[in-house]
């Protein structure tokens, strides 16, 4: 067992919630779902994997797709046809925004006749399906009912693709400035009144000319039923913002080493730290292999190109004795392309490295993912990606871990990893 | 594509992380390189716009980057101010902080206001011709459509008003397919795939816009023919390593590491090709499908734009 293991490991047995953020097109949503395998496969207890959007092959995967937010078992079947026995259960279960809304009005609502009218308003129908800032506080929602039910021993949550990444961290709290906002008061303030609320008027001389006054009427009547649920909203905002700073809940942070996902990903950490949220563990996705900043293999890669044409009539001479003609310059050019193409990979394989460098401090949790051509399509290619983040596979490590000095270990061995034959 | 920059509003989108911005601002550059006053708006002011061009913030008002080149973001409080100036002629100047994020506020519950300040300004910059040629860097495959539909969206939800009777003279722009077009880029690989693919259809289903191509962006270059890559599998072979190996005095792992990168690159770029099969089928023969190198060189900054614009030059 690796020392990242048993990090990992820690940090499950004390966590009860885990939220998986970054840039999007990293593999964030399959990142957390294979986490998640990963603790269910090899450490035990009842883990709950909650999509936002997955690709469709990694819902099928699931067993998940077009069931609304019900969680469903991972069968253990599915386990032991990729060959794993599985320490504990699996749940997956995906995000219905507008079910989720829904689902808050009628708490929310005084009494039936009430959610009723807010759920057929055009203008709730809006927001619930279409505003994206909404979709995070959601999100976050879902998880604190899930954690409050208490059916689960682990909660790994994938975070929908936001503009900005702070806009998830600080949902909860802006849904609360939402009903204490002045704006709120004045939309719904009986109409007479605003003709003599100096302050509003500005605004309402705006929106009445640009907007029309019909549409202003729609906004008040829909925020006066929402302020119904004024109170119910703000509590419940406020307990979910505890969740998230709760010492039971973890950040995840996912990211590629390319320049511009990297970039993001150093804001998200700083905003975390900012925001005093704990980041149990970075994950650095499709990374290129260590050998490629190997000093030896430039090495050979040089003497390659240099040696090219020597090699050329010597290899083609055995391929031919072999009953394989072929011309030497046909295996000249081989082998400048090899030696070429490792030239180009390295170079991108040594950045990774510095921005890995840059991105993780010394005490963070750090885990690199190898690139991985192909796709995650069943059960069993998700446990291979999360035995890599538990280090359990004897594989070479990724250029950019060595490469850091940061506190990380991982699994060594293995000679070098014959990248995803087809 | 001929007649790309025949356009006068291109909309560049995508998934999130295939490299919109670089496409966005390659696409300016190489118009204005070709002479067209151009302008290039970043709608989600993250800042990117900025980092491409290496010019430092680009503000609502915009900023000169080269002669011909304006870089700007959008931001819908001074757009909504510049809109109440000049079209809606309300006299509102001195108040407009806090009546701005109180109509921010209005926009968020009645959606389609802020995408129509967003889509309002850029028809206007192409109404009132201060360029030849605006490229936006749009939002991602989420927002995009309602962005893009938000004029003929407007319709339901306002029924009196001023923004209702702007939104005709928009749609004639955005509808017209010799003056509005899109740019869907994308990468080689599954999800990006698969939502330029989605976007296509939902693009002419749900918005005024026509596609006018897709740019396929770090396509990874071909290493081997078929009879190369005969050759290249021939070498891997550990007798065959092993000789190598012995004639040019190399250790034999790390000539072993050297000819897996090459695998490694071999593999990728056939996964990639899968995807870009899939692409060609999903978005049909008819539109125009342009190739962005992989960029092993540094992958950002001008000089970055200036070899991604050159190349697109040469598809165009």
């Amino acid at each position: 067992v690796t020392r990242r293991h048993s990090e990992l490991e820690q940090l499950v047995a004390a966590k009860e919630v885990i939220v998986a953020c970054g840039p999007g097109g990293v593999g964030k949503t399959t990142t957390a779902a294979a986490i998640a395998a990963g603790v269910a496969a090899h450490l035990g207890g009842k883990v709950l994997v909650l999509t936002v959007d997955p690709a469709r092959r990694l819902a099928d995967a699931l067993g998940v797709g077009g069931l609304g937010n019900r969680a469903t078992r991972v069968p253990d079947e599915a386990f032991l046809a990729a060959r794993v026995r599985p320490k504990g259960e699996l749940h997956a279960a995906m995000l219905d925004m507008s079910e989720s809304w829904d689902a808050l009005v009628r708490r929310h609502a005084p009494d039936e006749a009430t959610a009723r009218q807010i759920l057929s308003n055009p203008l709730y129908q809006n927001i619930s399906r279409r505003f994206s800032q909404g979709h995070d506080y959601i999100a976050m929602e879902r998880l604190f009912e899930l954690h409050e039910e208490g059916d689960y021993d682990l909660l790994v949550v994938d975070t929908p693709p936001s503009r900005n990444a702070l806009d998830l961290l600080d949902a909860p709290a802006r849904m609360q400035e939402f009903f204490s906002s002045r704006l709120l008061r004045w939309v719904t303030v009986p109409y007479r009144s605003r003709l003599v609320n100096m302050a509003s008027r500005p605004f309402y001389q705006v929106a009445d000319r640009v907007l029309g006054s019909q549409l202003l009427q729609d906004l008040a009547d829909f925020f006066i039923l929402l302020q119904t649920m004024r109170d119910g909203f703000v509590a419940r905002a406020a307990a979910v913002d505890r969740l998230l700073r709760d010492a039971r809940t973890t950040f995840l942070l996912v990211t590629t080493l390319e320049a511009v996902p990297g970039r993001e990903a150093a804001e998200m950490k700083a905003a975390l730290a900012e925001r005093r949220l704990h980041l149990g563990l970075l994950v650095c996705n499709k990374v290129l292999p260590e050998s490629l900043i190997d000093p030896g293999a430039a090495r050979a890669a040089d003497r390659l190109a240099e040696a090219s044409a020597q090699l050329g009539p010597g290899i083609a001479a055995r391929l031919a004795s072999g009953g394989d003609e072929v011309a030497s310059a046909v295996v000249s050019r081989v082998v400048e392309e090899v030696a070429h193409s490792f030239a180009n990979f390295r170079l991108v394989a040594n950045r990774e490295a510095e921005l890995l460098r840059e991105l993780s401090a010394a005490h963070d949790v750090t885990v690199t993912i190898p690139y991985q051509p192909g796709h995650v399509t069943d059960l069993a290619s998700l446990l291979t990606m999360g035995s890599r983040v538990f280090g359990d596979e004897a594989e070479e490590e990724p250029a950019a871990r060595r490469a850091s000095g940061s506190r990380r270990t991982g699994a060594r061995g293995g000679g070098p990893r014959r990248a995803g034959a087809p | 594509v001929t007649g790309l920059f025949d356009r006068r509003l291109l909309f560049v989108t995508g998934k999130g992380g295939v490299g919109k911005t670089t496409v966005a601002a390659a696409l300016g550059l190489l118009a204005a390189e070709q002479g067209k006053r151009t302008l290039v708006c970043e709608v989600e002011p993250k800042g990117d716009l900025s980092v491409a061009y290496d010019c430092g913030p680009t503000p609502f008002r915009g900023r000169a980057v080269t002669e011909r080149l304006t870089a700007m973001s959008m931001d819908t409080e001074a757009s909504l101010r510049e809109y109440l100036r000049l079209i809606a002629r309300v006299p509102v100047v001195g108040r407009i902080g806090p009546v701005a994020s109180a109509f921010d506020f209005v926009a968020t519950a009645a959606p389609g206001i802020r995408e129509i300040l967003t889509v309002g300004k850029l028809c206007y910059e192409v109404r009132e011709r201060h360029y030849d040629l605006v490229v936006v860097d749009a939002s991602a495959t989420g927002q995009v459509i309602g962005q893009l539909a938000a004029p003929i969206g407007i319709n339901e939800l306002v029924r009196v008003g001023i923004v209702r009777s702007q939104t005709s003279w928009m749609l004639e722009i955005l509808r017209d397919p010799a003056v509005t077009g899109a740019v869907i880029a994308t990468t080689p690989e599954e999800m990006p795939v698969t939502e330029a693919v989605d976007l296509a259809g939902r693009l002419s289903a749900e918005t005024p816009v026509n596609l006018a191509c897709v740019v396929a962006n770090r396509v990874l270059p071909e290493l081997f023919g078929n009879r190369e890559e005969q050759v290249f599998e021939a070498l891997l072979e550990p007798a065959l390593m092993k000789e190598v190996a012995a004639e040019l005095r190399l250790d034999e792992a790390a000539l072993g590491a050297v000819l897996q990168a090459a695998r490694l690159a071999v593999t990728i770029r056939r996964d990639g090709a899968s995807h870009l099969e899939r692409l060609r089928e999903g978005i049909g023969e008819q539109v125009p499908l342009l190739y962005v190198p992989y960029l092993f060189g540094r992958a950002h900054g001008l000089r970055a734009i200036r070899q991604v614009a050159r190349l697109l030059g040469e598809e165009l």
